[in-house]
């Protein structure tokens, strides 16, 4: 039990970039994500529907606007450092404007 | 067994060529099936890796960060598993490649359309970019090259896929839309590549066999035996005529009432001086620079290079260069902007007074350039006379600074194209032009408000209707009382069919692409200055 409890994380984090989670946010987040072993999942609400962080497609397919809030759970060895760095990345506003987000 | 067919069209550039077709922009619709779903998903796949590295080559080739911003999000889409599954399932059950691909990314399409977030909602134009490059991969081989001597066949042609094919061995276009006015046109006509254009609507399939008589605006497909040897004997007394044309090129062109006109070279790249005896011209009478600016914005020295490579083979004859001639139909990544009418827009001088960071560089290569032999500069696009002034302070600039620093430079002659028909009208305000040179492919589509790039107005675009040629008149008439020299440097100058016009006009110094001098100077000497 103890080892599972060490593969599974949670975050939350909002999107404070200007047009939200668009074409080049969602590149440099889903090439984080594949950079993980770990499964990684994202949603917009607590209660999900909960897609694959490591799909473009699929994340693209939420249109995340700015201000929405991001609902991340890993489950893997690396699942603690995979969204500890997804949520740096979404705090820094995708490494695009100023630093001004915090995690929620 | 089909029989032989004609088909009529006009003739954007002149010649003769026999080969097969080579079918370019085939979309969906010629899809063929393997009729086996396994290999529908391995064709589908195949072309997914094709399309990929195909953006992942245009990645590595732009200079443009915005550019390279779309390029790796298309990339990353095209890499997505989640992107073509619906069209794998579909395969899986019976539908072809091209179907499925296309039934799965419209609903992709639709998804995006949806939207109301207008940034989400644009993202549907990429998304249907990534459709058709596979749909493209899939049913064209991808961008391939068209095997050497090939007639390419389609509806239209873009200038990159000219330039992608080798020419080496001859072939030829025909086109159902087209226009002899396009940049295509153009390049065609500058490597005497023979090109039919609006030939209206005709069926062919690839690899049948093409006679294409670029001189009477015609082709055969599939020719008898009759039709062949009638062919040969028009290009063997046309091979006469161009080579007793280029054994006259060297003297000297004079019409047929004894006036001498001077004939000088449309150069678009330096590599094409090569190809030509500088003995036979009288000079470059536009030098274009448009290619120094086709993957980024070239610095001071590349620019250097290219114009001395030019300005050393004229060895002390004239060379016009023109200032960069972005916007209209020739973009420029990182330079040009999106607009909505590009020909009425911010082209030509306009754009680069309104880029003097980029424009200074190039001012800075001319003035050293111009040390090196006979240069003259001009203005592109120019409408009124605040930017010729400006153009010119912007180079009173550049030469103090290079003076500062040091470095060898003159001031050439600064003259301007006359194309916006406020120009021609009005000369007068350009008193001071060091030299006019008549653009007549602009001046023709501004007058006649027809689109060079139309093949719908191609008949109205023409430089021999009387409000055009009335506008080369006043400008002619205009820089002989005022001893402003004046050339006309279109395509109609090059045209044997348009040229006694532009004499009559009195035009007494043309600028022609170097497959046109031959039979320019041909046309000349049977022509004559007066009515």
């Amino acid at each position: 039990l103890s080892v599972k409890a060490e593969t599974l994380a949670e975050a939350k984090v909002i999107i404070t970039h200007d047009v939200g989670l668009h074409a080049r946010p969602s590149v440099k987040l889903t090439k984080l994500a594949k950079g993980f072993a770990a499964r990684i999942d994202l949603a917009l609400a607590d209660s999900g529907p909960w897609i694959d962080a490591k799909s473009i497609v699929k994340v693209m397919a939420t249109k995340a606007p700015k201000g929405a809030t991001l609902f991340l759970r890993a489950e893997g060895e690396d699942a603690q450092q995979a969204l500890d760095a997804l949520v740096s990345l979404v705090a820094r506003d995708f490494d695009e404007g100023a630093p001004h987000a915090q995690p929620a | 067994m089909r029989s032989p067919l004609r088909i009529e069209g006009k003739v954007a550039s002149t010649g003769y060529a026999a080969g097969p077709a080579y079918l370019i922009g085939r979309q969906g619709s010629a899809y063929v099936s393997s009729g086996s779903a396994g290999a529908e998903a391995a064709r589908l796949s195949a072309a997914l890796v094709q399309s990929i590295e195909e953006v992942m080559q245009l990645i590595a080739t732009s200079s443009d960060p915005e550019a390279a911003a779309i390029l790796d999000f298309q990339v990353a889409m095209l890499e997505d598993e989640g992107l073509s599954e619906t069209a794998f399932v579909a395969i899986g059950e019976g539908t072809d490649a091209a179907s499925a691909w296309r039934a799965a990314l419209d609903e992709h399409i639709a998804g995006y359309e949806a939207v109301e977030d207008e940034y989400f909602r644009a993202r549907s134009a990429d998304v249907r970019d990534i459709r058709d490059r596979v749909i493209t991969a899939l049913t064209d081989g991808g961008e391939t090259i068209p095997p050497r001597g090939s007639i390419l066949v389609g509806d239209d042609i873009s200038p990159t896929r000219f330039l992608s094919a080798d020419w080496s061995a001859g072939g030829g276009i025909v086109l159902r839309a087209g226009s002899a006015t396009s940049h295509v046109a153009m390049l065609a006509r500058a490597r005497g590549i023979p090109m039919l254009v609006t030939t209206g609507a005709f069926e062919i399939a690839d690899g049948d066999p093409v006679l294409l008589d670029a001189a009477e605006g015609r082709a055969t497909l599939l020719p008898g035996a009759d039709e062949e040897a009638a062919f040969e004997r028009a290009r063997t007394a046309y091979a006469g005529v161009l080579a007793e044309a280029q054994a006259a090129a060297i003297r000297p062109a004079v019409t047929s009432d004894g006036v001498a006109i001077k004939v000088m070279v449309n150069i678009a790249e330096p590599s094409e001086v090569d190809g030509i005896d500088i003995a036979t011209c009288d000079g470059v009478g536009l030098m274009r620079t448009e290619f120094l600016y086709r993957d980024k914005l070239p610095d001071e020295d590349t620019q250097y290079a290219a114009y001395r490579r030019v300005i050393d083979w004229a060895a002390g004859k004239p060379v016009v260069i023109r200032t960069i001639d972005a916007g209209g139909d020739k973009p420029v990544p990182g330079f040009t902007m999106d607009e909505t009418n590009p020909f009425l827009g911010l082209r030509g001088l306009r754009l680069a007074l309104a880029r003097p960071d980029v424009f200074r560089v190039q001012l800075r290569a001319l003035l050293r350039a111009a040390l090196s032999g006979k240069v003259s500069v001009m203005f592109p696009m120019v409408s009124v006379p605040s930017e010729y002034k400006a153009g010119l302070s912007l180079i009173w600039q550049v030469s103090q600074e290079l003076a500062a620093e040091g470095a060898q430079h003159a001031v050439p002659p600064i003259g301007i194209m006359v194309e916006v028909p406020a120009v021609a009208i009005a000369p007068e305000a350009f008193v001071d032009a060091a030299f006019f040179s008549i653009g007549s492919n602009d001046l023709t589509q501004y007058t006649m408000a027809a689109g060079r790039d139309n093949g719908a107005v191609a008949h109205l675009a023409d430089v021999t209707n009387p409000a055009v040629l009335r506008l080369i008149a006043t400008v002619s008439s205009f820089g002989a009382d005022h001893r402003i020299p004046v050339s006309l440097c279109g395509d109609a100058g090059g045209d044997p069919r348009t040229i006694p016009a532009l004499l009559k006009a009195g035009i007494r110094s043309v600028s022609v692409a170097p497959a046109q001098l031959p039979l320019a100077k041909a046309a000349i000497a049977k022509a004559s200055t007066h009515g």
